[in-house]
């Protein structure tokens, strides 16, 4: 016997993978870029005005690449309470969403992701378009003992849409009922009509919604908001938006090797009630036992230069850290970075580029949000 | 498509050398590169007396996405730095080859810029990046 393989199959195994936007952001010259297997856009020309573009008024990301999965089935709700490190149980209205880690059995961190409850049976999962095999892998051996079935939904295209106009610039264009519902949903909800699903979600510290749509209406609704003056962003304003938001990269600033503890991420825990029982639970107790392990915090630089991912942080004693995202703030106009470090960290530091040492200065790793800069400079 | 203007000399590292009247070379990094590199935030700058070689890092400029070394086209001394990039880089962004020069190099041997590309060299070099 031979399996048929169409002759296209071997050329696109090779090839990055596009989003039904591909063309859209070639025709506005984007400059693209490999991420994570996607051809996407990292920027429209300027990253630092894109990113004031989603802090002062509104810009969208085409987020496309990015995984949606449904879990449906009688025990869908058990599934995910087995499943995650935070709670489902915490989600009561419809179309509520909560934030969360899926964790190895010692606790390593699978991934971040968003689900949404539909109802008992029904949820909407969104993971990291990185890790999408290997989450895919995890969610249907965990679904082995349960009633569910995993529905991943490729054919959903999806946009980000940021910023404090985000919402009067979004409504009007949505499918008409839809547009009535999304303009009164709570931060952190979702609403659907048909294949349409808003959420009032993102990655950037400010309002905003992320909207799943079926392919065939992407181009079009994208077109849309370009004339309602929405501002395209790539995933270069995306990624300083978020580190300004102290919003946490999955595969950078953690992966497998760290646990939520040790990531910032000890408030995605659910703790209670004590007897729900989830992957990497039992591992998490053992690790809180021990001598408290790594700290994160956030790092604003106070000499010249740049912080960037995996510089040393040097405390006074001389114990070391490692930063795992840093970069240029474009609204506070100094460098920023979120780091691991010993958790006898003080309210300073030392980090060390290219050989020389500069000082930084501890903080809580929220450096804007709503527009306005959290930290005192 | 990059500006390369004619009256200077390039280095296959995106950096460019303009011979000015008074025998010393004025340094840059091409409009190709700033725009690979997207919007410059930070410059670390050499300091004027530094000897330099021909190949030597003496200069980094970070943009939002990365950091990146400043090869010194010809051997020399820094004998002029560029002051206002401190300031605010972006100058590299909008005039990489006049507001935006980094230094200036008193060059001990000034035929070693014949080692370098002209702009029609240099051109067809980043045709294919």
């Amino acid at each position: 016997m031979c399996f048929r393989v169409p002759p296209f199959f071997v050329l696109r195994i090779h090839m990055t993978k596009k989003t039904i936007l591909n063309n859209a952001h070639r025709e506005l010259g984007a400059r693209m870029v490999d991420f994570g297997g996607w051809d996407m856009p990292v920027n429209y020309g300027s990253q630092i005005d894109e990113h004031h573009d989603v802090r002062k008024s509104v810009g969208m990301f085409d987020v496309s690449h990015m995984t949606v999965v449904d879990v449906n089935g009688a025990q869908a709700k058990a599934y995910l309470q087995h499943l995650l490190a935070n709670d489902v149980a915490k989600l009561t209205r419809q179309g509520k969403a909560l934030y969360s880690c899926m964790l190895t059995e010692d606790a390593g961190i699978i991934d971040d992701l968003i689900v949404y409850f539909l109802d008992d049976q029904n949820y909407r999962l969104v993971v990291n378009a990185s890790t999408r095999d290997k989450d895919i892998e995890w969610l249907e051996k965990q679904a082995e003992n349960f009633d569910v079935a995993i529905n991943e939904q490729p054919t959903l295209a999806m946009i980000a849409v940021q910023g404090p106009k985000a919402r009067q610039k979004v409504c009007p264009l949505l499918p008409e009922r839809l547009g009535l519902s999304a303009a009164e949903i709570k931060p952190f909800s979702a609403c659907w009509h048909g294949e349409w699903f808003v959420g009032r979600t993102g990655y950037t510290g400010e309002d905003g919604f992320e909207i799943m749509l079926p392919e065939d209406k992407a181009v079009g609704f994208w077109k849309q908001l370009l004339e309602a003056g929405v501002k395209p962003c790539g995933l270069g304003a995306r990624d300083t938006l978020r580190l300004e938001a102290g919003m946490n990269l999955y595969g950078q600033d953690m992966d497998e090797s760290k646990n939520p503890l040790e990531s910032g991420l000890a408030w995605t825990i659910a703790w209670e009630p004590s007897e729900r029982e989830f992957i990497g639970k039992q591992a998490l107790l053992n690790i809180k036992q021990q001598t408290s392990s790594g700290k994160f915090v956030g790092l604003i630089l106070e000499d010249k230069g740049m912080l960037r991912a995996h510089q040393t942080v040097v405390l006074d004693d001389g114990l070391k850290g490692e930063i795992t995202s840093g970069g240029y703030s474009p609204t506070m106009e100094r460098s920023i970075a979120l780091a691991r470090v010993p958790a006898n960290i003080g309210k300073t530091c030392k980090i060390e580029i290219r050989g020389k040492l500069k000082n930084a200065r501890v903080v809580k790793p929220c450096f804007v949000r709503q527009g306005a800069v959290q930290i005192e400079l | 498509m990059s500006n390369t203007p004619d009256d200077r000399k390039y280095a296959d590292s995106h950096e460019w050398a303009l011979l000015e009247a008074d025998g010393n070379i004025r340094v840059g990094i091409s409009d190709h590169a700033q725009e690979l590199l997207g919007d410059l935030v930070f410059v670390e700058l050499p300091k004027v007396g530094q000897q330099v070689g021909k190949g030597d890092e003496c200069s980094v400029v970070e943009s939002v996405k990365a950091a990146s070394d400043i090869y010194s086209p010809v051997t020399g001394e820094i004998v002029a730095i560029n002051g206002e990039l401190e300031d605010g880089s972006e100058a590299i962004n909008d005039s990489p080859y006049e507001d935006g020069w980094i230094f200036v190099i008193k060059p001990t041997d000034t035929s070693e810029l014949d080692d370098l590309l002209d702009a029609e060299g240099y051109q067809n070099l980043t045709e294919d990046e």
